[in-house]
């Protein structure tokens, strides 16, 4: 059993320790909206906050952080208000099919938490993920534009 | 607002007669369907694509699949700009593939793919809004008893405007429904346009950012199971045995299994469960006679073929052969393009749910009705006990249409437990070495010059790989063996059409077809072709001494629309003027699907190898532009799809499998390395309309590969460019 506190809430898990985090918060937790891309920490589709911090969570054993924060796309809305993030997502159009957008709008959250006013030169160094539909212009825009929110 | 996949049967109380024992293919489209159907909520059906609520909402229905392409957001512009409502009232919905075999295919093709969501079905569209909104008039002057020519519509509501009255779409759409059809249907002048040509907000933003948006690998369904499989890594091996006792007995696992000849499944409570008994489990292979094949025998056997006797002809406009043979100077190069995988972020998947009396399939698919069939082979079921529900897509790029391999799959599990919904999801090392790959090809161009520096003749000779022989047959069999796909972008007339005049052009195809299953891969045979004739137009353009532009001017008066697209990055990179110190351009242009388009580009190279994109101008004409917003988004993304693949991507064959199994040896761009992407669109207007999804994605490639070759003084004829050192950054 293994005890994850995500997005506010305790789950006591069943699960194997070695379970990568992204499946057991997926299967076990019944949150979809961290998606599986590569399993191998490549593409980021995965990305979860754990203590604040970006994670891909198909690297890290669900033990690994049993007890830490651990915050979802699920959870980054606060009291029914979308993160700025999300809101300037939404406000540029950025997902084409949508399923990388998930680990991109929570790698760019942790990216603004951390430095408030990035840079390109910051975006290219923090934003790592894997978007096929390519929507990158987009992601760049909407990430300066909620720094700016 | 978005299409969530339906677990119950819609039904219809009131129907046409049901088509049953298999699918109608070829039925002519009739565009509207039977009078008073009523959609699963009740609310009454106008037509076959517009259901209104009471509540004045209105359900638009799409035949056409949303994998990112903003096709359900431009469609429904179609159809609200002739059904004058309110947009901000409108959801979509996926009618199912067996409802459409039932209802004659009233929604005509499902597939989506070729760029053709919009172009091919915007006519039957316009037409079905706007024979409802004739309908919702007729229904409200019958209740006021005034004629129908005395009203008007905006916003979903219609006023008889000599006594002001008003009333909302959704209060008489159940009268309008009992209305026959209207037989004369007329569409706007594009003139009058208003929600056609405006960046309307895409339908499905929301729920891609929160995490709601529900995938075929987020599915879920009561009692469901997880399969994990893994297919003979060559391609055309089997199964030869496999110790399913070695992992029954792992965590959660309920079932290990065959599928087919060639794939064994692990079916457990979850699919991290399933996956790890996989990886345990012990498979002895047959693979057969194709274990010997590497990539090295069969760049071999595609070199025979550039000067191989026999060769398909696409496109012969005098004698080029003569032509080159009296030559005072000819120029010869040899060009390659790579096998390369889809690699859509969501790998493959499908969930199937199987009795004797029913099996369903949730599947995220760009072809409904190709699932549909792949559920009735795989099941054995007649089609009036088959159903599939479309999920959205988490990329396509035409991995999910012509192949339904992973319904099959998916199929044949769930038959082994039935009445137990299966989901099954494809690893991204499955995902990796069971595609069906962009087709290998290699190219000589020989182009000849009089003494006075002229062309006189070009032949484009390609030896590689038929996507038809191998997916579509029966057309190679009709065109006595002959792939009319590869010359896609090098055609004498069509929609793919080249936008030259040669003195004396032959191209021709030497088929060689390997034993990597090909396939339909965004775009397609343009990507190869238009770097083998770009590129070569450049090199031409230098033996003759003459600027690229200008070279490629002299050869396209017949051809203004290419022109045009050319003539607009020209201008839009300032061609004429110098590049800004250490910066290098290049140059290219495609008709495809119809569009005209272009790209001009800004490079620099570190060091000799690091190529910089600063920027990449990108004209594209498509006749109409539904959602200029949306159409900038699909050029610059892609740039991102065709440069990933310039630069970075291959897949090589070791031992009759391919060697790449992840993103870490199969490279997509990041953020970092993406280029400034500045848009134009051009709307020449008149008919055919041009597509979107595909064509500008080939010409980013050659104008940055004649850019390196201003820049470094290089010719790379063999993408990815990494196998040159070459890496963007």
């Amino acid at each position: 059993m293994i005890r994850l506190n995500i997005n506010g809430k305790v789950h006591n898990l069943d699960v194997d320790p070695n379970t990568p985090l992204l499946w057991a918060i997926r299967e076990q937790a019944g949150l979809t909206g961290t998606k599986y891309g590569c399993g191998v920490a490549q593409c980021g589709a995965c990305t979860v906050h754990v203590d604040g911090t970006p994670l891909r969570a198909c690297a890290i054993p669900a033990s690994s952080v049993a007890g830490r924060k651990i915050t979802t796309i699920e959870g980054l809305a606060k009291g029914g208000k979308l993160h700025k993030v999300q809101q300037a997502w939404i406000a540029h159009e950025v997902p084409q099919c949508g399923y990388c957008q998930s680990g991109m709008i929570m790698a760019a959250a942790a990216l603004l938490q951390a430095n408030p006013k990035p840079t390109d030169a910051d975006i290219d160094a923090a934003i790592t993920n894997i978007c096929r539909c390519g929507t990158f212009q987009q992601v760049r825009k909407a990430i300066h534009a909620a720094a700016k929110a | 607002m978005s299409a969530i996949p339906n677990i119950s049967r819609r039904s219809f109380l009131v129907g046409s007669a049901a088509v049953g024992g298999g699918l109608a293919l070829g039925l002519r489209l009739p565009p509207f369907g039977p009078a008073l159907v009523r959609a699963a909520d009740g609310s009454p059906e106008i037509n076959a694509w517009v259901v209104i609520r009471p509540d004045d909402t209105v359900v638009i229905r799409m035949a056409r699949s949303e994998m990112g392409q903003g096709t359900i957001t431009g469609l429904a512009q179609l159809v609200a700009e002739e059904l004058e409502c309110n947009w901000s009232k409108i959801v979509y919905e996926y009618p199912t593939p067996g409802d459409s075999v039932k209802r004659k295919r009233v929604w005509g093709d499902f597939s989506t793919g070729g760029s053709r969501g919009i172009r091919m079905s915007h006519e039957y569209v316009r037409k079905g809004g706007a024979a409802a909104r004739m309908m919702l008039v007729q229904a409200a002057a019958n209740q006021w008893g005034v004629p129908a020519s005395e009203c008007v519509t905006a916003n979903s509501v219609i006023t008889h405007r000599p006594s002001k009255r008003r009333v909302s779409y959704g209060k008489v759409a159940e009268a309008a429904a009992r209305l026959e059809p209207p037989k004369d249907v007329k569409l706007k002048d594009p003139k009058q346009w208003k929600v056609i040509g405006k960046s309307m907000k895409r339908l499905d933003t929301r729920d891609k950012v929160n995490g709601k948006q529900v995938y075929g690998f987020d599915l879920k369904l009561p009692g469901m199971l997880n399969a994990a499989i893994r297919e003979c890594p060559v391609f055309g091996g089997k199964v030869k045995s496999f110790d399913a006792a070695r992992v029954a007995n792992l965590r959660g696992v309920k079932k290990v299994l065959q599928v087919g000849d060639s794939a064994v499944a692990v079916v457990a409570d979850h699919w991290w469960n399933a996956k790890t008994a996989l990886d345990q489990l012990p498979v002895v292979w047959d693979e057969g006679p194709n274990a010997k094949v590497s990539s090295a025998s069969i760049a071999e056997m595609l070199k025979e073929g550039l000067d191989a006797e026999q060769a398909f002809v696409g496109h012969s406009e005098g004698d080029a052969k003569a032509a080159l043979a009296g030559a005072a100077r000819k120029i010869e190069a040899v060009y390659s393009y790579p096998f390369q995988n889809h690699a859509c972020m969501e790998p493959m998947n499908a969930t199937a749910r199987y009795t004797p009396e029913k099996c369903e399939v949730w599947v995220p698919t760009q072809d409904g009705e190709g699932s549909f069939a792949a559920v009735l082979s795989a099941s054995g079921l007649p089609a009036d006990k088959c159903e599939v529900y479309k999920i959205n897509l988490g990329g396509g790029f035409g991995r999910r249409g012509a192949f339904q391999d992973y319904v099959t799959q998916a199929v044949r599990i769930a038959k082994e437990m039935p009445g137990t919904p299966v989901k099954l999801l494809w690893s991204r090392e499955e995902d990796m070495v069971q595609g069906r790959y962009h087709p290998v090809m290699q190219c000589k161009l020989v182009g000849g010059f009089d003494g006075g520096n002229n062309l006189t003749g070009l032949h484009m000779r390609l030896s590689g790989q038929s996507i038809l022989a191998a997916v579509r047959p029966a057309i190679v069999e009709q065109q006595k063996g002959r792939d009319p796909l590869v010359f896609q972008g090098v055609f004498e007339s069509g929609e793919h059409a080249i936008g030259y005049s040669f003195p004396n052009t032959l191209v021709d195809h030497a088929m060689r077809n390997t034993h990597v299953p090909p396939g339909f891969w965004r775009g397609v045979n343009i990507n190869q072709n238009a770097i083998f004739i770009e590129c070569f137009m450049d090199e031409l353009a230098e033996a003759a001494g003459e600027d690229p532009v200008e070279f490629r001017r002299k050869f396209m008066g017949k051809y203004p629309r290419n022109l045009g697209a050319l003539n607009a990055v020209a201008a839009g990179i300032g061609w004429t003027r110098p590049a800004p110190a250490g910066r290098f351009r290049g140059i290219a242009q495609m008709k495809a699907f119809n569009s005209f388009v272009a790209a001009a580009c800004e490079i620099s190279v570190k060091d000799g190898s690091k190529v910089k994109i600063h920027r990449i101008v990108a004209a594209t004409d498509c006749g109409y532009a539904v959602n200029p917003a949306q159409i900038e988004r699909q050029v610059s993304g892609s740039f991102v799809y065709g440069l990933s693949a310039l630069f970075m991507q291959e897949c090589t064959v070791k031992d009759g499998a391919i060697e790449q199994k992840n993103f870490d040896t199969y490279q997509s761009m990041r953020i970092a390395q993406m280029p400034k992407v500045e848009a134009i669109i051009l709307q020449s207007g008149g008919e055919p309309w041009g597509g979107i999804g595909e064509p500008t994605i080939c010409v980013a490639a050659p104008a940055v590969l004649n850019a390196i070759y201003k820049a470094t003084g290089k010719r790379l004829r063999s993408a990815p460019l990494k196998n040159h050192g070459f890496e963007l950054v």
